[in-house]
């Protein structure tokens, strides 16, 4: 989902797998942070749009005191020039986004490519029980659904679960989830995926020193993301976490589990975040009643500075609208929070009625953002990694799959700004992902191959 | 890209059912297939140039009715380019990488008594087709612009003969220097469609104001 998607979950799940034995058979949590992806982008998207229509009526109130006169006038050019910015920066939030994901998926291809760890079959997780190496296709294939429904059964509960959390204002909790699951990604899978860096390439390096760079890396990276660093520095290490979670499932789920999960995942998104009843939904609804922020680390932001907004622990968990309204600087820092498109506006605007225009718009500018769902990079990721491990040692296919999810994304971003309300960032991309993955491999590249082999050029 | 990547995945499509229906031991029949594939393939990325322009022209209409002062931000000429460029990257790649993958690993050039220029006529191949596709884009843009049809069959007819000049291959001055030749044509037809002339370049050379 285009907002959030909750990591934790994920983090979590190879957590346990790791602990109980290397035969990697603990839950993960995968799909339930996929859910939880959905449901926070949802509820970041909503409460978004919510925070917009808030704010546009304290906007006009505020116009309406300051100048009668200049009320419609000021309106009117409001709209116009909100539809302008809207349209010039949304090629902009485009490539903004791009390039995270981008890197994510090269770094994961990259990983993918070289060190042989990570396409070795070692062992499933629990959460997919039946095994692939069935004689028959038809037991199989029958093998792979089940796993499938298993996984979304998972995710849908973990969803749930998160939903009553929140519900329930459970926060504690869930930070401490939060904290918990960073910090083992950010330690234990590093540790691991550093270690077969280290073999495949033939480095040698002393304890001490793994200590001490696995160490720094991990409480940076604690900080960046659940505290205050950085923008670029936290956009870096969210997308590292995003990666080495895509390779713990791409090293996990068998081959054809992997493909029907994606599929079922993206329908799961689309229904999870569209249908009325759903828990993303309720999430999203109930995290914009009490006008509060989505939990921290569980996003990539590209443009706020996301922690300043959580350095006030009061507005950050249960602040009222009012207490962000009345203080300048509050106001500053609610401007500062995560907000989608021209809700920039008129929020900025609010608070602050006397400041220029230009500083306005020139403020607006830079933390205009967008923001993206961890579980999006994710399944993105697994996508092109498992297309550059499986398709024969294709380029063509990886090339194809990546072109194909960043045209998705593209088509994504143009419906956020046309419906402006959460939209699940999966379907689209993973759709297209996918059938440019099977149509490549099976069509595309016998032909290229018989072109390249005359070396005929088309 | 996309779009160039959509009409390959159409021919090769249409390629691949023509394979699967004949007789794979048939030489001549296989070489017949594949040369009709080329064509084919050839004809459809001329299409999905030609509906790329229609969907940029009705974003371009987009555009300058949002904008203020009824231009866009962006004008026909620079989208041309770009989707010439696209299209150009996009087959470049697609025809070079798994070449350079290749090329990273151990192997003799040429042992079974192919050419041992392979990889550097490939390159060379390469470089002159993405050159092509963007000069195409300048050009196809501009002929749909300005309905001037012959322009438009001017880019499909130069395409046809590139991709049939590679036939020769490895016989490899038939493909490159009618290619590079055509590259020249078309650089010099682009670079006066977009506005420039000889005077400017002179001037530019010369680092003149």
């Amino acid at each position: 989902m285009i907002t959030f998607m909750n990591n934790s979950d994920s983090e979590e799940e190879p957590c346990n797998e790791r602990t109980s034995l290397m035969s990697a058979e603990s839950p993960s949590v995968p799909s339930y942070q996929d859910g939880l992806q959905a449901s926070e982008a949802g509820e970041a998207q909503a409460h978004r749009k919510r925070r917009t229509g808030s704010s546009r009526s304290p906007n006009n109130i505020a116009d309406g005191d300051m100048s009668d006169s200049g009320v419609p006038v000021r309106e009117s050019t409001l709209e116009n020039e909100e539809e302008e910015l809207t349209l010039k920066y949304g090629a902009k939030h485009v490539i903004m986004l791009f390039v995270p994901v981008t890197l994510c998926m090269i770094v994961v291809v990259a990983t993918i490519k070289s060190v042989r760890f990570y396409t070795e079959k070692n062992g499933q997780l629990i959460y997919t029980p039946f095994s692939e190496d069935t004689p028959s296709v038809g037991q199989r294939l029958l093998n792979s659904v089940l796993n499938t429904i298993i996984m979304i059964s998972v995710i849908v509960v973990m969803t749930v679960f998160l939903v009553l959390l929140y519900k329930y204002r459970c926060y504690k909790f869930i930070h401490g989830w939060l904290i918990l699951s960073s910090l083992m990604l950010l330690f234990l899978f590093t540790y691991i995926y550093l270690g077969e860096v280290l073999k495949t390439y033939n480095v040698a390096m002393d304890y001490p020193t793994l200590f001490l760079v696995i160490w720094n890396f991990g409480a940076v990276g604690m900080i960046c993301i659940h505290w205050k660093g950085p923008l670029q520095l936290q956009q870096a290490y969210l997308i590292m976490i995003s990666a080495l979670m895509a390779l713990v499932f791409i090293k996990y789920l068998p081959e054809w589990s992997a493909w029907v999960i994606l599929g079922a995942i993206s329908i799961y998104d689309l229904m999870a975040v569209l249908c009325p009843k759903g828990p993303l939904r309720m999430l999203v609804e109930t995290a914009q009643e009490r006008n509060e922020p989505i939990f921290p680390a569980l996003i990539y932001s590209s443009a706020m500075m996301w922690t300043v907004g959580m350095a006030k622990p009061d507005t950050a968990a249960r602040g009222p609208s009012q207490q962000t309204w009345d203080a300048a600087e509050d106001g500053r820092e609610n401007h500062r929070s995560p907000s989608h498109g021209d809700s920039q506006m008129s929020e900025t605007r609010s608070p602050v009625p006397t400041r220029p225009i230009t500083s306005l718009e020139e403020l607006e500018e830079e933390e205009r953002g967008v923001k993206l769902g961890l579980g999006d990079f994710i399944f993105y990721s697994v996508l092109v990694g498992k297309a550059a491990a499986t398709a024969s040692g294709d380029w063509n296919t990886t090339l194809a799959c990546f072109v194909a999810i960043l045209i998705g994304l593209c088509l994504t971003l143009l419906l956020l700004a046309v419906f402006k309300k959460a939209l699940p960032a999966l379907p689209i991309s993973i759709t297209f992902g996918l059938v440019f993955y099977f149509s490549t491999d099976n069509l595309v590249r016998p032909f290229m191959d018989t072109l390249a082999s005359h070396q005929l050029y088309i | 890209a996309f779009f160039w990547l959509v009409s390959l995945l159409l021919s090769s499509l249409i390629w691949f059912i023509a394979v699967k229906a004949s007789n794979p031991q048939d030489e001549p029949l296989q070489k017949g297939l594949l040369i009709f594939g080329v064509m084919f393939s050839v004809l459809l990325q001329e299409a999905f140039r030609f509906l790329y322009y229609k969907l940029l022209r009705k974003a371009i209409e987009g555009l300058v009715a949002l904008s203020e002062d009824g231009c866009s931000p962006i004008s026909i000429q620079q989208m041309a380019y770009v989707a010439g460029v696209g299209f150009g990257l996009m087959s470049g790649a697609f025809s070079m990488i798994n070449l350079l993958a290749d090329a990273l690993g151990p192997g003799i050039v040429g042992i079974h008594g192919d050419s041992q220029l392979y990889f550097l006529t490939s390159a060379f191949m390469t470089m002159v087709l993405i050159f092509l596709h963007t000069f195409w884009g300048i050009l196809f843009f501009h002929g749909c612009e300005h309905r001037r049809w012959w322009e438009i069959m001017a880019v499909v007819v130069m395409h046809l003969a590139v991709s049939g000049s590679t036939f020769c291959n490895p016989l490899y001055v038939g493909s490159l220097v009618p290619s590079y030749l055509l590259m020249a044509a078309a650089a010099a037809w682009a670079y006066l469609l977009s506005g420039g002339s000889a005077q400017n370049l002179w001037r530019f050379l010369l680092c003149k104001s």
